[in-house]
């Protein structure tokens, strides 16, 4: 299984390398998001600072649909996906892959919206080491919903329309524990952003558990 | 003797009706019936609530409700994933469960709204309870785009088990939210060691409970025949149509009538 999700991980990653989407559409389009934000916010700077750990992570969920859209369009052409259901490859180590490519991109997306939070909103670090595992875990969860459903929508006409109305919903807890415990992070509540962790570790641990379990049967359907 | 005779038709007008379902809504008319008038004229007003505690008999019984539409949308879909007992008539008890679960959810936000409006002064508050009802709706609203996408029968069955299962982990952590977190909502009124609600009102809310589970159960078994006809019509709507026009090709060319026969009327010529 490990092998496997190596193997497609690998293999989504070099798509992603070589078509460079993510490095030319996604990531800029996650800026635009930041620069949008400011323009709502009429660059009230304190108020961007406060804002700043909700409004990243608005942008992730944001780019994480794009993401999420991208790792099943690559497999939509040329019969890709009947190659892969045909290539024995175990399915939940399909799933691992998928949602660990999905993960790498977003974390990448995430170095650079920090980037970009720090230097447009003018926002400071206090506690790198909870932002770091804040982080780890919420991109975990969201890699292995947005691979779950993403494989639900995989293959069906409204498929651009539907996904947001999926994921969105469900990624929801993400949005709030991690936005509560960036808080904390960059000293902006004086709330214990550590405990804002199980809650991501809970999510994160449900879909990896459910897509292992079902990603196969939908695997068959998409 | 024809030899293209069409097949037997599906009777004229099938129906979702029968004396069982009639039983059961006329039993659910009644005790609906019965709850708003306890509920608005013999229960007397709360002592904190005064006449707002009359919501309580509408709004926690219509989330239960919602929760169990949501329920026996899970467990339908786990009856259908399970090879053993896989059948299409519980991909369609499941659809028609999450329908009536998302009304009955959507009522319990409007109502929680107004009650909410009543006591709090605002419409909507961001509390854990509220918002995990709402996010709970909106699950649950995807779960129904899922369903209501193109393919194979087969195919949407089963995306559409394996979506129900996971918007159903929602449920439990709605139905906690106000034990684990401190939340504006109140906590449990009945499911507790010592009842905070007793004599009338306790009889009319336990009475409500009975009555819009009977008119869920009234609704479900409709609608779940619905889905079922639509199946039907789906399968034997193409072959009937395409006799249907068979047997007008082959007797008109048999017999033409006069008004075939005779020339098509000119335009008027304006």
């Amino acid at each position: 299984m490990w092998r496997d999700a190596l193997l497609v991980a690998g293999k989504d990653l070099r798509v992603e390398a070589r078509s460079r989407v993510a490095t030319n559409q996604v990531a800029p389009y996650a800026l635009v998001i930041l620069l949008l934000f400011g323009f709502a916010f009429d660059s009230n700077r304190p108020l961007l600072v406060q804002a700043g750990p909700g409004l990243f992570w608005v942008a992730v969920l944001l780019c994480s649909l794009l993401a999420v859209q991208r790792s099943f369009a690559i497999e939509a052409a040329d019969g890709a996906r009947d190659g892969l259901r045909l290539s024995g490859l175990d399915p939940a180590g399909i799933f691992l892959g998928k949602a660990a490519a999905v993960a790498a991109v977003l974390a990448g997306l995430e170095v650079l919206l920090g980037v970009g939070i720090v230097i447009l909103y003018g926002t400071g670090l206090h506690d790198p080491l909870l932002l770091i595992a804040t982080a780890v875990l919420a991109t975990a969860g969201l890699g292995a919903a947005g691979t779950v459903y993403g494989i639900m929508a995989a293959g069906l006409k409204v498929r651009e329309t539907l996904l947001p109305l999926l994921i969105l919903p469900v990624v929801a807890p993400v949005l709030l524990a991690a936005t509560q415990a960036w808080r904390a992070a960059l000293g902006l509540s004086a709330d214990n952003g550590w405990r804002w962790l199980t809650l991501l570790g809970c999510f994160a641990a449900i879909y990896l558990t459910l897509g292992v379990l079902g990603f196969g049967t939908l695997l068959e359907e998409a | 003797m024809t030899t293209n005779a069409a097949p037997a038709a599906p009777s004229r007008h099938p129906g979702t009706g029968n004396l069982t379902t009639r039983v059961l809504g006329v039993v659910a008319l009644v005790a609906l019936a019965l709850t708003a008038w306890l509920g608005l004229v013999v229960s007397p007003p709360d002592v904190v609530q005064g006449q707002l505690v009359r919501l309580i008999y509408v709004h926690p019984a219509v989330a239960t409700v919602a929760y169990l539409g949501f329920g026996v949308c899970a467990l339908s879909s786990l009856a259908w994933l399970w090879p053993r007992t896989r059948s299409r008539r519980w991909d369609a008890l499941a659809g028609a469960s999450a329908e009536v679960g998302v009304m009955f959810c959507a009522l319990t936000l409007a109502t929680g709204s107004i009650w909410g409006r009543a006591s709090w002064g605002v419409w909507w508050t961001w509390d854990a309870r509220l918002t995990l009802t709402a996010l709970l709706f909106a699950v649950f609203i995807g779960y129904l785009g899922l369903r209501r996408t193109g393919g194979s029968p087969e195919g949407r069955a089963r995306r559409s088990a394996v979506a129900a299962i996971v918007c159903f982990l929602v449920v439990p952590v709605d139905r906690e939210a106000t034990n684990w977190w401190q939340t504006l909502h109140q906590g449990n009124t009945i499911t507790r060691s010592n009842p905070t609600i007793h004599g009338w009102q306790l009889a009319t809310i336990s009475l409500s409970f009975v009555a819009f589970c009977l008119l869920f159960a009234w609704v479900l078994i409709h609608r779940y025949r619905v889905e079922l006809l639509e199946d039907r019509y789906e399968h034997e709507g193409f072959a009937l149509a395409l006799s249907q026009r068979r047997a007008e090709g082959t007797g008109a060319a048999a017999s033409p009538s006069p008004e075939a026969a005779a020339p098509a009327p000119e335009a008027p010529v304006r």
